[in-house]
C-alpha cells in the first residue's frame, strides 16, 4: 500500500514523471508524424512553409481532392512492385525461422544437460561469433559465393541468416533449457527412451514459451536484416528493408519520395502488431540473458 | 550426456555456426592476403613510313581469362594492411616528420581513409555507449515510478524505436531533419538560418547521427534495467529509508550497486553493436561526412564491376581485430569467474 509520503509529489517526482513523458515523445513521434504523412502528398509531407500543413492536409486537398490520399501506397505496392519483395521477406523470414529454431533447440538441449567443458566452449565460441560484425562476414561470402554461382539466391541467404543467428538463438534455448529440471527427461530415460526420445516426448511438448520467445528475436533479425540481405540478394529476390534503401534513391530522382515513405510504414506496420501481441515475451527474451546470468 | 549424443545434436547449429561465421573469417584473411591481376600488356611495335614505334596495350581477353582463372589474384602478402588506404604506415611515418603540432599531425591523420573511419567508428561507440547506459538508467527509473496502468503502454512505445530495424528507423529520423522535413524546418526558424543543414555540415551530421544512435537503443537498455528494478531487496530499500537515505542517496548506494552486473552485460552488448555502426550512415546518405568502418567495406564490396576483395578483406580483419580488441577486459573477466567456478 502506498504511504502518504510515497503518493506525494516530490521534485523528483516531478523531474522523473517529465524525463519519462520526453522520453516517450521522443520515441512515439517520429512514428506517428510519419504514419500520419504517409496518407499526404510530398509537399505537405515536407512542409517547409507551414507545418501544419502536414497535419490538415492543405496540398494534399488541392491536388487530390481529398485530405488522405493512398497515392504513394498506389504507387509502392503495385507501381513498384512492393509486393514482390514483401512475398520475398515471408518466404526468407518463416525459413529462417523454422530451420535456426530447429538447429537452435537441439542445440541448446545438448548444451543444458551436457555437463563436459567443451559445452563451456561451444558457448563461449557462439559469444566470439555474435560479436562478429555481420559485415565482415559478408565480405568473406561473396567471392566463394560469386564462384560457386550461389550468389543472389534465397536459399543462400536463408541459410546464412540461420548461421549468424545461431550464436544468440543457442544462448537462449540454452539459459531456457537449463530451467525444465533434469528429472523430467532423465526418468523417461530410465524408462527406456534413448536420449532423442526423451527429448521429443518429454522436453518438446514443454518448451513451446521459450521457443516463440526465442523465435521472436530471429524473427526480427531476419525481417529486419540489411547488411546480409542488401548484400546477398539480386535485385528480384530482394526482401523489404533493402528494397526500402534503394527505393530511396530511385525515387529521389523522380520525385517520387512517398513512395519510400508509404514503403517504410508497410514494412513497419507488421512489427507494431507483432509488439501489441507479444510484448510480455519479447520483454522477457530480451532480459532473459542479462536477469539470469 | 554421451558425447556421441551431444555431438549429434549439436552438429546442426555448429556446422552452420562453421561453414558461415568460422570459414567466412578464413576466407576473409586469405582475399586480403591477394591483390587482383595486373592487366596483361602487350607491347607491338607497329612500324611505318617514319620509322617503328613501339606500343603498349591492354590484352583484354588474356587479363579476362587471367582473373577467371585465379580469382583471387596475385599473392601480395601483408602489403594491403600496410598500403595508402588501411594502415598507410609510409604516409603516416611521413605526416609525423611534416607537422608540426599535435592539431596538423591530427588533421594529417584525418586524411587517410582508414583512420577517418576508424576515429568515427570509436568516436560514435564511447559516446553512445554510456548516453544510453545513463537515460537508459534514468527512464527505467521513471518508468518504474509510474502507477501501474500506465507501465505497459509506457513499455509498448518504448519497444518501437528499437524493434524497428535500423535503416527504416534512421530513415524516418532523416525525413523529419531534412531541410524541409518538420524538425529541420523548425531549426532552420528558430536560428533563422535557411542554409542550416545536417547533410551541408559535419559536425551537424556526427551529432546526428550519434543521437540517432541512442534513439535506437536506449529501449533495450531500458528493458534490461527495469527488469533489474524489480528485483531490487526491498528490504534494502527500507533499511536504507529508515537509516534517513533520501531518494538520491538510495538510488547510488542502493539501486546502482544492485544493477551493476546489468550494467556489464548491458555495456558489452552496446559496445558489440555500436562498433559494426553501419545502417544509419546508409539511410542518412551520410558518406560525405562520416564513414565507419563497416560502410568503408561496403563500399569497396561496391565497387562498380571489380569488387575490392582485397582492400574489404583487410578492413574486416583489422576490424575483428578492433572487436577483440574490445571485447577483451570482458572475456577476461569471463575466464577468471569460470577458473573460480571450476577451482
Amino acid at each position: 500500500m502506498a504511504t502518504k509520503a510515497e503518493s506525494r509529489l516530490t521534485t523528483l517526482r516531478v523531474v522523473s514523471y517529465a524525463l519519462v513523458i520526453t522520453w516517450l515523445i521522443i520515441a512515439a513521434f517520429p512514428f506517428l508524424w510519419t504514419v500520419w504523412g504517409s496518407f499526404k502528398v510530398q509537399g505537405d509531407f515536407f512542409s517547409k512553409a507551414d507545418w501544419t500543413n502536414a497535419i490538415y492536409g492543405i496540398l494534399t486537398t488541392r491536388e487530390t481532392g481529398s485530405a488522405f490520399t493512398l497515392n504513394g501506397y498506389f504507387g509502392a505496392w503495385i507501381q513498384e512492385e512492393f509486393w514482390r519483395n514483401v512475398f520475398n521477406t515471408l518466404v526468407i523470414v518463416f525459413f529462417t525461422v523454422c530451420i535456426s529454431l530447429t538447429f537452435g533447440t537441439l542445440g541448446g538441449y545438448a548444451l543444458a544437460r551436457s555437463g563436459f567443458r567443451y559445452a563451456f566452449w561451444v558457448l563461449m565460441a557462439a559469444l566470439a561469433f555474435r560479436a562478429m560484425p555481420h559485415i565482415t562476414l559478408v565480405s568473406g561470402y561473396m567471392l566463394p559465393f560469386f564462384e560457386w554461382n550461389i550468389w543472389g539466391l534465397k536459399a543462400t541467404t536463408i541459410i546464412v541468416l540461420v548461421a549468424i543467428n545461431q550464436p544468440f538463438t543457442l544462448w537462449m534455448l540454452h539459459s531456457f533449457f537449463l530451467n525444465i529440471p533434469k528429472d523430467m527427461d532423465e526418468s523417461a530415460m530410465v524408462d527406456g527412451c534413448t536420449r532423442f526420445q526423451a527429448f521429443w516426448n518429454v522436453i518438446v511438448p514443454v518448451m513451446w514459451p521459450g521457443v516463440i520467445t526465442t523465435g521472436l528475436f530471429s524473427f526480427l533479425l531476419a525481417y529486419n536484416d540489411y547488411a546480409v540481405t542488401s548484400m546477398l540478394l539480386s535485385k528480384p529476390n530482394e526482401t523489404m528493408v533493402p528494397a526500402v534503401a534503394s527505393f530511396l534513391g530511385s525515387v529521389q530522382v523522380q520525385g517520387n519520395i512517398m513512395f519510400a515513405v508509404a514503403a517504410v510504414v508497410s514494412a513497419t506496420a507488421p512489427l507494431f502488431v507483432l509488439i501489441l501481441f507479444f510484448q510480455r515475451q519479447i520483454v522477457s527474451g530480451l532480459t532473459a540473458g542479462a536477469v539470469k546470468g | 550426456m554421451k558425447h556421441r549424443t551431444f555431438f549429434w545434436f549439436i552438429l546442426p547449429t555448429l556446422s552452420a555456426m562453421v561453414l558461415f561465421i568460422a570459414l567466412p573469417i578464413v576466407s576473409v584473411f586469405i582475399q586480403s592476403l591477394f591483390v587482383q591481376h595486373e592487366q596483361v600488356l602487350v607491347v607491338s611495335e607497329s612500324c611505318g613510313p617514319f620509322g617503328c614505334v613501339e606500343e603498349t596495350q591492354v590484352d583484354t581477353e588474356a587479363t579476362a581469362k587471367l582473373r577467371e582463372e585465379r580469382p583471387l589474384g596475385q599473392f601480395n602478402g601483408l602489403a594491403t594492411y600496410f598500403d595508402r588506404s588501411h594502415l598507410a604506415s609510409a604516409e603516416i611515418a611521413e605526416v609525423w616528420r611534416t607537422s608540426t603540432g599535435l592539431p596538423s599531425f591530427i588533421d594529417g591523420i584525418m586524411d587517410l581513409k582508414f583512420y577517418k573511419a576508424l576515429v568515427f567508428t570509436l568516436t560514435y561507440t564511447f559516446v553512445v555507449t554510456p548516453l544510453v547506459l545513463i537515460f537508459g538508467l534514468a527512464v527505467a527509473v521513471g518508468v518504474n515510478n509510474l502507477p501501474k496502468a500506465f507501465r505497459g503502454v509506457a513499455i509498448f512505445i518504448s519497444l518501437l524505436p528499437f524493434l524497428v530495424a535500423t535503416i527504416v528507423g534512421s530513415m524516418i529520423l532523416s525525413w523529419m531533419v531534412d531541410g524541409e522535413g518538420i524538425i529541420g524546418a523548425t531549426l532552420q526558424n528558430i536560428f533563422n538560418d535557411p542554409s542550416l543543414s545536417i547533410k551541408a555540415s559535419t559536425p551537424l551530421m556526427w551529432i546526428m547521427l550519434m543521437v540517432y544512435g541512442v534513439w535506437h537503443t536506449l529501449p533495450f537498455a531500458f528493458i534490461t534495467f527495469y527488469a533489474g528494478l524489480q528485483t531490487v531487496p526491498q528490504d534494502t530499500l527500507e533499511a536504507a529509508r529508515v537509516d534517513g537515505a533520501n531518494k538520491w542517496q538510495t538510488m547510488i548506494s542502493v539501486v546502482v550497486p544492485h544493477l551493476m552486473p546489468l550494467v556489464s552485460f548491458v555495456t558489452l552488448m552496446l559496445l558489440m553493436d555500436n562498433f559494426r555502426v553501419f545502417e544509419p550512415l546508409v539511410s542518412f546518405q551520410a558518406e560525405a561526412h562520416a564513414q565507419s568502418l563497416s560502410t568503408f567495406i561496403v563500399s569497396d564490396l561496391r565497387e562498380a564491376g571489380n569488387p575490392l576483395y582485397a582492400s574489404a578483406g583487410a578492413t574486416s580483419m583489422l576490424t575483428i581485430l578492433g572487436v577483440v580488441i574490445l571485447l577483451t577486459p570482458v572475456l577476461i573477466r569471463t575466464w577468471r569467474d569460470f577458473n573460480a567456478k571450476v577451482h
